[in-house]
C-alpha cells in the first residue's frame, strides 16, 4: 500500500536517497520545459509565451488523476499523503506578493535553481535575494505572525469546500486544464502576430 | 555544440507530472524547493548566530538538523537533473536572461530585488510554485488553488511596470 515510506517500506535514509532521485527527475524535466531561462518564465506575463501554464496544468492534472485512480484501484492511502495547510489569508496575499517577485525576478525558487546550475548569472543574484527575504521575514516574524496564522481552515481540500466528489472535482480540473491549454495556444498566437 | 530546442511543454509536464506522482506514491508528499532553501539559510545562519537562531520564534522552527530532511536531498537532486539536462542540450553558459530594453547592470538588481520579494512571500504563503501551487493543485488543496491563481494575478498585475526588462 502506499505511500511506502509512510507505510515503514524503507527508512529515513532509502527516502533520502529516493528525494536525491526525484529531485533529479524534476530538474532535469525542469530545464527540458526551458525553466532555466528567466526570459521565457517571465513572457508568461505578457502572453508571448505560456509555457509555465501548459506545464503547470499537464503536470497537475497527471499527478492528480493518478492519485484518483490509485485510489480507486485501492492502492494508494490519501490519508497518509500531506496534503498542504490552508491558511487561506496568508497564501492569497502571500500569492499576490510571490507573482510581483515572479515578473521583477524572473524566477521562482525551484526554477532560478535550474537557471544557476546552466549558468544563468542572473539566478546567482535572484537565489541570493530569495536567501535575502527569507532573513527579513524571519527577523520580522512578531510583526507578520497575525497574518501568517489567518484563515487557517486546516487540511481542506477542493471537494470538501465545495462538497463534491473527487471525481467531480478532476474532472472540473480537467476541463480547466483543457479551457487553460486552448486559451494559452490562442493568446500565443495572437501576441505573436501582433510582433511580427 | 549547438543548443537544442526546449522540449515541447505538454511532454515536460508530463514528465514533471509523473515526477510528482511517484513522490506521492514512494514519500507520501510533493516536490518543493523553497523549503529547502530556508532550511540552508538557517544552517548558515547557526554557523555563527545560533543563539540568534535559537531565539527566533520563525529559525527555531528549522533548527534541529537543518539540513537532515527530504528537501534538501531532492534539491541537490535538482541541481544535478538541471545541470545534466542543461549539459545534454548543449544549454551550459554564462549568461544573463533579459528583454534587449534593460542593462545588465539593471538586470541584475531586479533579479535581487524580485528574489527578496519571493523569498518573503514563499515564507508567508508556507510553499512557493513547487512546493505548494504544484503540490497542492495535484492534491487539490484549497490553500494551494488559490495561492495559484494569487501568483498569476499578482505576476499579471504587475508586468506592465518591469516591461522593459522583458519585452
Amino acid at each position: 500500500m502506499a505511500p511506502f515510506y509512510k507505510f515503514d517500506y524503507f527508512s529515513e535514509g532509502t527516502g533520502f536517497i529516493i528525494a536525491l532521485l526525484l529531485g533529479v527527475s524534476f530538474g532535469f524535466w525542469l530545464e527540458r520545459a526551458g525553466f532555466g531561462s528567466s526570459k521565457k518564465l517571465a513572457l508568461q506575463f505578457y502572453f508571448r509565451d505560456m509555457t509555465v501554464l501548459k506545464v503547470m496544468f499537464t503536470s497537475i492534472v497527471v499527478a492528480m488523476v493518478g492519485l484518483a485512480f490509485f485510489t480507486l484501484f485501492g492502492w494508494i492511502d490519501m490519508t497518509a499523503v500531506y496534503i498542504n495547510p490552508t491558511y487561506i489569508w496568508a497564501q492569497v496575499i502571500g500569492g499576490l506578493i510571490l507573482g510581483v517577485g515572479f515578473v521583477v525576478g524572473g524566477y521562482c525558487p525551484g526554477t532560478s535553481v535550474v537557471g544557476a546550475v546552466t549558468g544563468r548569472i542572473d539566478a546567482y543574484f535572484f537565489l541570493g535575494g530569495a536567501l535575502f527575504g527569507m532573513f527579513i521575514f524571519g527577523e520580522m516574524f512578531p510583526w507578520v505572525e497575525d497574518l501568517f496564522l489567518s484563515g487557517n481552515m486546516g487540511a481542506i481540500r477542493l471537494p470538501e469546500l465545495f462538497n463534491l466528489s473527487t471525481g467531480v472535482v478532476v474532472f472540473l480540473v480537467i476541463l480547466l486544464a483543457i479551457g487553460m491549454f486552448y486559451g494559452g495556444e490562442w493568446l500565443e498566437n495572437k501576441f505573436r502576430e501582433e510582433e511580427a | 555544440m549547438k543548443e537544442k530546442k526546449y522540449w515541447p511543454p505538454y511532454l515536460s509536464g508530463i514528465g514533471l507530472g509523473i515526477t510528482l506522482l511517484l513522490a506521492f506514491v514512494l514519500m507520501g508528499r510533493g516536490l518543493g524547493a523553497s523549503g529547502a532553501m530556508m532550511r540552508f539559510e538557517v544552517w548558515f545562519l547557526g554557523l555563527f548566530a545560533s543563539s540568534h537562531v535559537a531565539a527566533n520564534p520563525y529559525f527555531a522552527k528549522y533548527a534541529l538538523n537543518p539540513l537532515s530532511n527530504w528537501l534538501v536531498y531532492e534539491i541537490i537532486g535538482v541541481m544535478v537533473g538541471g545541470f545534466l539536462s542543461g549539459a545534454l542540450a548543449g544549454r551550459l553558459k554564462f549568461t544573463i536572461g533579459k528583454g534587449p530594453r534593460i542593462s545588465n547592470k539593471g538586470r541584475l538588481i531586479l533579479a535581487f530585488t524580485g528574489g527578496t520579494i519571493m523569498g518573503f512571500a514563499a515564507r508567508l504563503a508556507r510553499g512557493c510554485t513547487s512546493g505548494l501551487a504544484l503540490t497542492g493543485g495535484a492534491t487539490m488543496a484549497v490553500g494551494g488553488w488559490a495561492f495559484m491563481f494569487a501568483v498569476f494575478a499578482g505576476g499579471y498585475a504587475m508586468a506592465w511596470f518591469v516591461r522593459k526588462q522583458w519585452i
